[in-house]
């Protein structure tokens, strides 16, 4: 039977980090999935960055729900991709969020398909964003990292690994 | 060879009943995914809400933010300290053969941590008309900090026709 959708590595953390990267990520692969699920010791937002690169290479585009308003969130020519919504932060309510990374190994630039789910019982928002790194190379490691302070001990990422065949 | 994303338990009914439960889950995974696709016996068209309960309680400690498109609608709306997750099903005066689908994701649901939820609803009815299908991304949450060894859908007073299906799926990140 095929293998199609593989864990490649998970990161718990023990203790409060303000990063969690998935390095040396093999070729092996079509897609990428990230699947995040964790909190906060201060309220933030979470980003994505890919290959360690920091310049501003990266642009998003999304719609989201806050309970009152339906509406559209982006930023192009930024430093990273938004995996939550940048105006509306995480604490100590468990936060998830999906992120599927397309043709990770190929030689155009990279787009991502990302969901967020993060109701906080009297608030919080549902969003949905796509994401793209003007980037040719391929991708070998992913950081997620805070806009300020750390994820939670107990914060769960992990990167999964999709085949076509 | 990884066994990442195993099958726990289905239902595909071939009676129509009003609720269906997945009962005794073991603790031996890291996330969750509840599939279905479905159809209720109300005579609506489009969308008709169903029920989400976990553990078999319905204590009002359930919330859920919602982002949704109705055909021409597109609004938000939230519920806090509910009984229930709420959920969208095909009702049946809609196109024949037509089920909702609907994929729910419950990340570390055994741990001791309260529980996040991804939900996504899709109701198409072939209808330009207003509310007459749905598409709805959904964040919720239990503020229960057990873990989920058992999930519930009812269909609020109506029952889930035949041919509705219901998988649920384990999956591990080791």
């Amino acid at each position: 039977m095929a293998t199609t959708y593989e864990p490649i590595a998970t990161n718990t953390l023990g203790s409060a980090a303000a990063s969690i990267t998935f390095s040396s990520i093999s070729s092996a692969y079509t897609d990428l999935k990230i699947v995040f699920v964790g909190t906060a010791t201060a309220a933030l937002y979470a980003k994505i960055q890919f290959n360690g690169d920091t310049a501003a290479n990266y642009s998003y585009i999304g719609m989201y729900g806050d309970g009152t308003t339906a509406a559209a969130w982006s930023g192009s020519g930024v430093a990273f991709i938004a995996a939550t919504p940048t105006f509306q932060t995480f604490t100590t309510t468990p936060t998830m969020f999906s992120t599927n990374v397309f043709s990770y190994g190929g030689s155009t630039y990279k787009s991502v398909l990302n969901s967020v789910s993060m109701d906080k019982s009297g608030s919080g928002i549902s969003a949905n964003n796509v994401g793209l790194w003007r980037n040719t190379a391929a991708i070998t490691s992913i950081t997620i990292l805070t806009s300020t302070s750390t994820f939670a001990a107990g914060t769960i990422a992990t990167l999964y690994g999709i085949k076509a065949a | 060879m990884a066994n990442t994303y195993n099958l726990i338990a289905s239902n595909v009914l071939t009676t129509a009943t009003a609720s269906v439960t997945f009962s005794s889950i073991p603790a031996t995974y890291t996330d969750l995914v509840l599939r279905i696709s479905t159809r209720v016996d109300r005579a609506i068209n489009g969308p008709h809400n169903c029920q989400l309960t976990v553990n078999g309680s319905a204590t009002s400690d359930y919330s859920q933010t919602n982002l949704a498109e109705f055909g021409v609608t597109i609004n938000s709306t939230r519920a806090s300290a509910a009984a229930f997750i709420t959920t969208a099903s095909t009702g049946n005066s809609t196109t024949a053969n037509t089920f909702s689908s609907n994929e729910f994701y419950f990340p570390n649901y055994a741990s001791a941590a309260n529980k996040t939820l991804s939900l996504v609803d899709v109701v198409e009815n072939n209808s330009a008309a207003d509310f007459e299908s749905a598409i709805a991304a959904r964040a919720g949450l239990r503020s229960n900090t057990a873990a989920i060894t058992s999930i519930t859908l009812n269909t609020n007073g109506y029952n889930y026709m035949v041919g509705s299906s219901f998988y649920l799926y384990g999956i591990k990140n080791s």
